[in-house]
């Protein structure tokens, strides 16, 4: 009793305290969607490029208890903004300069990458026919409107470069009264309702669109820049140097209209931060080249998932198709276990897979895997099956070995039937393969998927196309290789 | 020399063969006969090693059955199943060189021993490149006997050799198949059911029925001193087709 007491505290403790179990990288975020999809990236971004297990402590709230996280070490690395690093952490709004902001953290055992390539900055924002009726378009035209009810976010209200700020540039009339303080995302819920007419927003933020708000204008350049940078502790980087490279790799690689598109995934069509995460690390892998070049990066992705799940049906479902055969029961037992399998569907089997091999290739893998088996065995087993059992007797009376019968005859009689199985089963896994950019597993699925979300039929069509063709070519490919394998006596009485 | 003795076999505590005792000697061709059901099928089985026996002894030149393992059985019989048997992946000559090439038989010694048995059974030479279903009833007949013959076994099984031919056809077959026997003089048992080729092709017949011997001799001994009634009639009855008529 003592002892399984010790072993469960031991338990509580390790997962507890990541660093004690085997080196875990802790990853923050802040408590909004981008935040939250920020870090979703970083973690997948380190779990697919190493083998570091990673610590989730997805939003913890705003960017005081961010800072002081990473600086006391309880956590290893968040998404931050240069203008709110250098507003609220510094504490020095001159600093505008990446290289400036990195020069000041320093001495607080901090660092930070390059842009992740979007600048988030606050902005206001007004219905659209609100702005229609007062003819608004900048900041400064709210100077017009006389009196008017505003909803902040407490973390606008309280910074430099927010509120207070904004009131001493363009001299708003703005009644303190008249300025609910509330939950950033209940802001959204306020301007729809009517309740309020000015509220701020992130120039990322998927609701500007679905809520027809109108962004006004920084004509006065107020705020300041609000590029997207990775803060990590000092030692977290000198002691995770490949885990820091993974997250430097994403440097760039995000726009605001794909961030917009993200946050809009997760806000409006309720997609789980992890799923966006993994569709933008499939998607991403080849953003930087230039078509041809992101296609042929996207084949190697795509033929590698299907040559391994193809692979796996050869060597796993041909044997399991012969042992069908050979034990009636559990044959009966194989047939209906890949018939089931094949009867998931693929969303939901990458969804149960997901927790047991977390996200990238492995899930994709392994759920490709599966679909292949059924055309597999069920092929192997019926042209077992279809062989006239007196050959298998007579080979027998002729002495060969169980394993002769088998490599001899059972194979070569069998092979038109086992090759169109496998012939199924790759045509299946190139279609199925275009599911896995929703792990994060890339291949031609992530031009579709990322596509899709983005309304974007030409970065479909990128995926689509080269897909459709490799099916084409993998149908050609076994004509060929059926001339090859398949004894020319039975090939000769197939076309009879 | 093949030689039953005593020979028992049941399935499910139901007796399909009763004591069965006789001896093929070396060079003779001996035929086994009988309506199906008789009993011979299995006898045919329980020789090749195929199903086990449940008393008795098969013994092919005074060694028994039983001390050999299934492939050293197997050498030491040449099969020839019902209809030829060939396997349609194979063509002629793979199918001849199957168990020789599995045996490690050198590649001359196999071209050799082929080659041999081609020019035994007449068959041309271009045949052996041809699949089975590329071939006549006929031509495939003789592959296969070249096949039972490949590993010079001591005994020839054959398993109902005119089976499936066109009567025509079938007649002038049995000519040649008298004259490769004696050609290739081996101890030969062919399983049959019609008597007419049991009396053209054999030395002795042995007629099964119910699962036991009724009588064993020549042909003339069963016509004309039956061991008891049966035998005449099942002569008999098969007397009436024209084509099964003896030579």
């Amino acid at each position: 009793m003592k002892s399984l007491i010790c072993i469960l505290l031991a338990t509580v403790v390790l997962s507890a305290n990541p660093a004690m179990a085997g080196e875990a990288v802790v990853v923050g975020s802040k408590i909004f969607t981008e935040g939250y999809i920020l870090g979703e990236i970083a973690a997948q971004a380190i779990e697919t490029s190493t083998s570091t297990p990673v610590n989730r402590k997805l939003g913890m709230g705003s960017t005081g208890i961010l800072f002081q996280s990473v600086s006391s070490g309880a956590i290893d690395v968040y998404a931050d903004y240069t203008g709110t690093l250098a507003e609220a952490i510094i504490k020095r709004p001159d600093l505008k300069s990446q290289e400036e902001i990195q020069r000041a953290l320093a001495p607080m055992g901090l660092t930070i990458s390059r842009s992740l390539g979007f600048n988030n900055t606050y902005a206001l924002a007004v219905k659209k026919p609100f702005a229609a009726r007062y003819g608004l378009h900048s900041i400064s035209d709210l100077g017009r409107v006389g009196t008017f009810r505003a909803a902040f976010s407490y973390e606008f209200m309280d910074r430099k470069d927010g509120f207070r700020g904004l009131v001493d540039r363009y001299h708003l009339n703005l009644d303190a009264a008249r300025i609910s303080r509330m939950e950033h995302s209940l802001t959204y819920q306020a301007i729809d309702d009517g309740a309020v007419d000015v509220i701020d927003v992130y120039s990322t933020d998927a609701k500007i669109d679905k809520l027809n708000l109108q962004v006004l204008k920084d004509d006065l350049s107020f705020f300041p820049s609000y590029e997207a940078v990775w803060v990590a502790r000092l030692p977290f980087v000198e002691k995770h140097p490949t885990e820091w490279r993974a997250l430097l790799k994403l440097q760039g690689t995000i726009d605001e209209r794909f961030m917009r598109a993200m946050n809009a995934q997760a806000d409006i069509q309720k997609v789980s931060f992890s799923a966006i995460a993994a569709q933008f690390l499939g998607a991403k892998a080849s953003r930087s080249e230039t078509l041809w070049g992101q296609i042929l990066i996207r084949t190697r992705e795509h033929l590698w998932l299907v040559a391994m799940s193809l692979l796996f049906s050869i060597v796993v479902g041909i044997p399991l198709g012969i042992a069908a055969v050979r034990f009636k029961v559990a044959g009966q037992g194989i047939l209906i276990f890949s018939a089931i399998v094949q009867t998931i569907p693929s969303l939901a089997l990458l969804c149960f897979l997901i927790p047991l091999f977390g996200v990238g290739m492995r899930p994709a893998l392994a759920a490709l895997c599966l679909y292949s088996l059924l055309p597999v065995v069920v092929n192997t087993f019926t042209g077992i099956r279809g062989i006239n059992p007196r050959h298998l007797e007579n080979a027998r009376a002729f002495g060969l070995s169980r394993r002769q019968v088998l490599l001899r005859i059972v194979l070569p009689l069998a092979s038109p039937m086992l090759l169109a199985g496998i012939k199924n089963a790759t045509i299946i896994s190139i279609g199925t393969a275009t599911l896995a950019a929703l792990v994060g597993a890339g291949g031609y699925g992530a031009p579709i998927v990322s596509g899709l979300s983005l309304n974007d039929v030409p970065t479909i069509l990128t995926g689509a196309i080269p897909a459709a063709l490799m099916a084409l070519c993998a149908y050609g490919l076994f004509e060929l290789l059926g001339m090859v394998i398949i004894p020319a006596g039975l090939r000769r009485r197939l076309v009879a | 020399m093949l030689q039953y003795q005593h020979l028992y076999k049941s399935f499910d505590n139901k007796a399909v063969l009763t004591d069965i005792d006789f001896i093929v000697p070396k060079g003779r061709t001996h035929a086994l006969i009988g309506s199906s059901g008789s009993g011979k099928t299995t006898l045919l089985r329980l020789t090749l090693g195929s199903i086990p026996f449940d008393k008795g002894w098969v013994k092919i030149d005074d060694q028994a059955l039983l001390s050999f393992t299934q492939a050293e059985w197997a050498d030491r019989i040449g099969y020839m199943p019902q209809d030829g048997g060939l396997f349609p992946h194979l063509t002629g000559a793979q199918n001849v060189s199957l168990v020789a090439g599995l045996r490690k038989w050198p590649k001359p010694k196999i071209n050799e021993r082929i080659e041999e048995l081609r020019r035994l059974v007449g068959l041309d030479a271009a045949l052996l490149k041809q699949f089975p279903h590329e071939l006549s009833g006929g031509q495939q007949q003789r592959v296969a006997i070249m096949r039972a013959a490949m590993l010079d076994p001591a005994v020839l099984l054959l398993d109902e050799p005119m089976g499936a031919l066109d009567p025509l056809i079938r007649r002038n077959l049995q000519q040649e198949l008298k004259s490769i026997f004696h050609r290739l003089g081996k101890t030969v048992l062919l399983v049959t059911h019609d008597v007419g080729e049991a009396a053209f092709l054999a030395d002795c017949i042995t007629l099964l029925h119910e699962g036991r011997i009724v009588q064993t001799g020549s042909y003339r001994e069963l016509l004309e001193r039956p061991s008891e009634p049966f035998v005449t009639q099942f002569i008999n009855a098969q007397r009436v087709a024209p084509d099964t008529a003896p030579a």
